[in-house]
């Protein structure tokens, strides 16, 4: 970056200082943050530190400059191919730069040639391990668009599909971050679970990953002959898998002084940054969408979102635990109560006619053909809606010109927006404290590169 | 009579051969052990049971390209994992491994090399063997690298000193610091974790510590530092620092065997079956440990080898020299 581009964000926080030294006011916690940082960018820093190393031999000695090294892109844990600029004084860190990009995919871009059909299967693939909440978000937008009504069936069959995801979610990060930390065992216990789960999600859509499961209108197909037995089975075992995971971690006085106090931000600075999901929760701010706004029939179930106290790892690490409890709750109560009728609208005009009537009814035929060739026409406007991804809220902005493709396609991604509380997280905490953050916030990076 | 020469190369060769196949066979059995541990199977397809896995790893990590990187200091990148393994191979000579026996009419002492200061040697060897990683680390020319062999050197100061203190109360009351006298010094049944279950409890920390096994790597914490020390090193470099570590283990186990747990002795089975099952057990219980505890933090452990360890076995150290003084004087 260039130089007067440095003293334009140098310009910036002075004068917020002075502005607020003005009004005789405090900087309010975003403004300090970027007086704090200085707004430094990777490649200033690396010139800084090329500066520094040509005229070392002229420095005094014992000048403490900080070393730079680069965490990722190609790290064991940065979670995919986050890279982290990092200014090393021994074995604090004093500043970190994030540089996101290296799984940049175009998908948002990519939409916009797709029919709003097509592009439910690109969604999936960006926050590749919560994919039934990116359709869910991007579905529940065209819906709103089209004005139409999702059947009862189809929501809660949404609902228990995306809890399971829910828990999916929560058992890679348990086993990555547990891996991060070094506990290597947990990761297995995890997976194993995740595992299970996995087969259930191809048992109900065909695929373990990138499911395609939900539909404009509803869901692609009901429950299969036997999925509710194998689900049923699942989660009266899940509790007790939980058990195990916590009898290990909960307890274990290393696991609690690596992430007991790391990583704490007040809930003002986490609010003013957007933080959301079990990072913010953390913090004691009861903030759940499913709660806050209720979507998709989450007003019918019985559950409860569990608030921290100190917004540490430790708090993030002990709420995601209870969510997964709480998601074994709604997915019982699921099949419970799972009510009778289609799943999935009964709208020829969007909805793809049932297979059978293909062979029987001209009409079902070129409905089919239809969708199939050109796709569906949306009306024109455009919807936002969110839906709470294991992540954080995880909204889907939709704009449409009255032709079969979107304009414009963009998500809220919580991993691309919770990123941000990394660096301020990080000054002056220890390298290792760094991977804790790192893990406890739960990026995945195909959601913040898109 | 003296030992000849050629009884010497004998045992010289036999030790290394069974450390070496110890050293396969403790990573093949950690592997498949760790696997139990996470509900897995562990290395199962080479040969029956897997258990031509150590052969199969060596054959891969010879044939890899001996690389060394751009910005390294060639001549100490490539000594370093000499040194390691060298040094932990010698300590290993100083371990008893039965009692003498008389061939041809030689007396042949059970033990590598009967060093009337074996304790201090086998300590001088360890700590010889953290220069390899202290300078193959440095000397790769990678900040990760660099950053784990500062963690090395760190740890080796505050966990070398507890460890040290540990033993020295093993040593007054044997009065000998001859690993044989020691372990003959336990003939009676009494082995010395019943007398210093304080010094044994300190030892086995600092053992892990010292041999850089979870949860205290931080010298190579793949989450962190990638590798560390060995993040530069591939092929047969990188077998022979991981040889090292493991054949540390096993000198630490044996250590701790020969120290508090009576060595070779033990009643019914042949003194090497001895050894062999106590060290065994050890081992078992750091791999344990590794599959159980996540790693802690550089300061963390910094902190627990100077202000709880050090002084607890100065206190143990403290009382025992009392009580040996006061009781025990001759």
């Amino acid at each position: 970056m260039s130089t007067d581009q440095t003293d334009v964000f140098a310009l910036e926080a002075r004068e917020a200082l002075e502005a607020a030294r003005r009004e005789g006011r405090e900087l309010a916690e975003t403004e300090r943050v970027v007086a704090m940082v200085e707004a430094r960018t990777p490649q200033e820093a690396l010139a800084r530190t090329r500066a520094n190393e040509a005229n070392a031999n002229s420095a005094a000695p014992g000048s403490r400059e900080p070393m730079m090294i680069n965490l990722g892109p190609q790290h064991p844990s940065t979670h995919g191919v986050l890279r982290l600029v990092t200014e090393l004084d021994g074995e604090v860190v004093r500043d970190i730069h994030p540089v996101i990009g290296y799984l940049h995919t175009g998908i948002e871009k990519q939409c916009e040639n797709k029919t709003f059909w097509q592009a439910i299967t690109l969604v999936t693939r960006m926050d590749y391990l919560s994919p039934f909440f990116n359709i869910h978000a991007y579905t529940q937008s065209v819906e709103k668009l089209l004005d139409l009504e999702v059947p009862t069936r189809a929501q809660w069959l949404r609902v228990m599909i995306s809890e399971l995801n829910r828990i999916t979610s929560h058992l890679v990060w348990l086993g990555t971050s547990g891996l991060e930390l070094g506990a290597i065992t947990v990761f297995f216990y995890a997976y194993r679970e995740r595992d299970r789960a996995l087969d259930l999600f191809e048992m109900i859509s065909g695929e373990r990953m990138n499911n395609r499961y939900f539909q404009v209108g509803g869901c692609a197909d009901d429950m299969p002959p036997g999925f509710e037995k194998l689900l049923r089975q699942f989660v009266t075992e899940m509790p007790s898998r939980i058990d195990e995971y916590e009898g290990m971690l909960s307890a274990n006085p290393i696991w609690l002084e690596r992430t007991r106090g790391v990583g704490i931000l007040p809930a003002d600075q986490l609010i003013d940054l957007g933080i959301t999901g079990p990072a913010l929760r953390a913090a004691g701010v009861d903030l759940d969408l499913r709660k806050a706004r209720p979507y998709s029939g989450y007003e019918h179930f019985d559950f409860t979102v569990p608030v921290g106290t100190n917004g540490d790892a430790y708090d993030r690490y002990l709420i995601r635990l209870r969510e997964m409890r709480e998601s074994v709750r709604i997915i019982e109560q699921c099949l419970d109560g799972m009510p009778e009728g289609p799943h999935i609208a009964d709208d020829r005009k969007v909805v793809l006619p049932p297979r059978g009537e293909l062979a029987t009814s001209m009409e079902a035929l070129i409905h089919h053909f239809k969708l199939v060739t050109e796709g569906f026409q949306v009306p024109e406007g455009e919807a936002y809606s969110a839906v709470e991804c294991p992540r954080g809220e995880l909204g889907c902005y939709v704009v449409a010109d009255g032709g079969p493709k979107p304009v414009r396609v963009h998500m809220r991604d919580p991993s691309f927006v919770n990123l941000q509380a990394l660096r301020p997280m990080a000054k002056n905490a220890y390298l290792a404290d760094l991977i804790a953050m790192i893990g406890s916030m739960d990026n995945v990076m195909g959601g913040v590169d898109r | 009579m003296m030992q000849p020469w050629w009884i010497m190369v004998i045992k010289t060769a036999f030790i290394v051969f069974v450390v070496i196949t110890g050293f396969a066979y403790a990573l093949l059995w950690e592997r498949k052990l760790i696997g139990r541990f996470q509900q897995r199977y562990g290395p199962n397809r080479a040969g029956p049971l897997g258990y031509l896995q150590p052969l199969a790893d060596v054959v891969k990590l010879v044939f890899k390209e001996d690389f060394v990187p751009a910005g390294a200091n060639r001549i100490l990148f490539q000594m370093a994992p000499v040194i390691s393994v060298v040094a932990a191979v010698t300590a290993i000579a100083m371990i008893p491994f039965g009692t003498a026996i008389h061939i041809l009419g030689y007396r042949i002492p059970m033990v590598g090399a009967d060093v009337s200061v074996g304790v201090l040697v086998l300590f001088a060897m360890s700590g010889l063997g953290f220069y390899g990683l202290v300078l193959g680390g440095w000397a790769s020319g990678n900040k990760y690298s660099l950053l784990g062999s500062a963690r090395t050197a760190a740890q080796l100061v505050s966990y070398e000193v507890a460890m040290g203190l540990s033993i020295v109360g093993v040593v007054m009351l044997s009065r000998s610091l001859s690993l044989v006298d020691i372990v003959e010094s336990q003939r009676s049944g009494l082995w010395w974790v019943l007398v210093q279950p304080v010094g044994f409890v300190i030892f086995m920390i600092t053992a892990v510590a010292e041999t850089n096994r979870p949860p205290f790597d931080l010298p190579e914490s793949e989450s962190e530092l990638v590798g560390g020390f060995h993040t530069e090193y591939a092929g047969m470099k990188f077998a022979m620092f991981a040889m090292a570590e493991y054949v540390n283990m096993l000198v630490v186990s044996a250590l701790g065997a020969c120290l508090f747990l009576g060595g070779y002795l033990g009643p019914w089975l042949p003194g090497w079956l001895w050894l062999v099952i106590k060290i065994t057990a050890t081992v078992f219980v750091f791999i344990w440990i590794r599959s159980t505890l996540p790693r802690l933090r550089y300061d963390q452990l910094m902190r627990f080898g100077w202000k709880v360890l050090l002084p607890i076995a100065t206190a143990n150290l403290v009382l025992t020299a009392i009580i040996v003084g006061v009781f025990f004087s001759k």
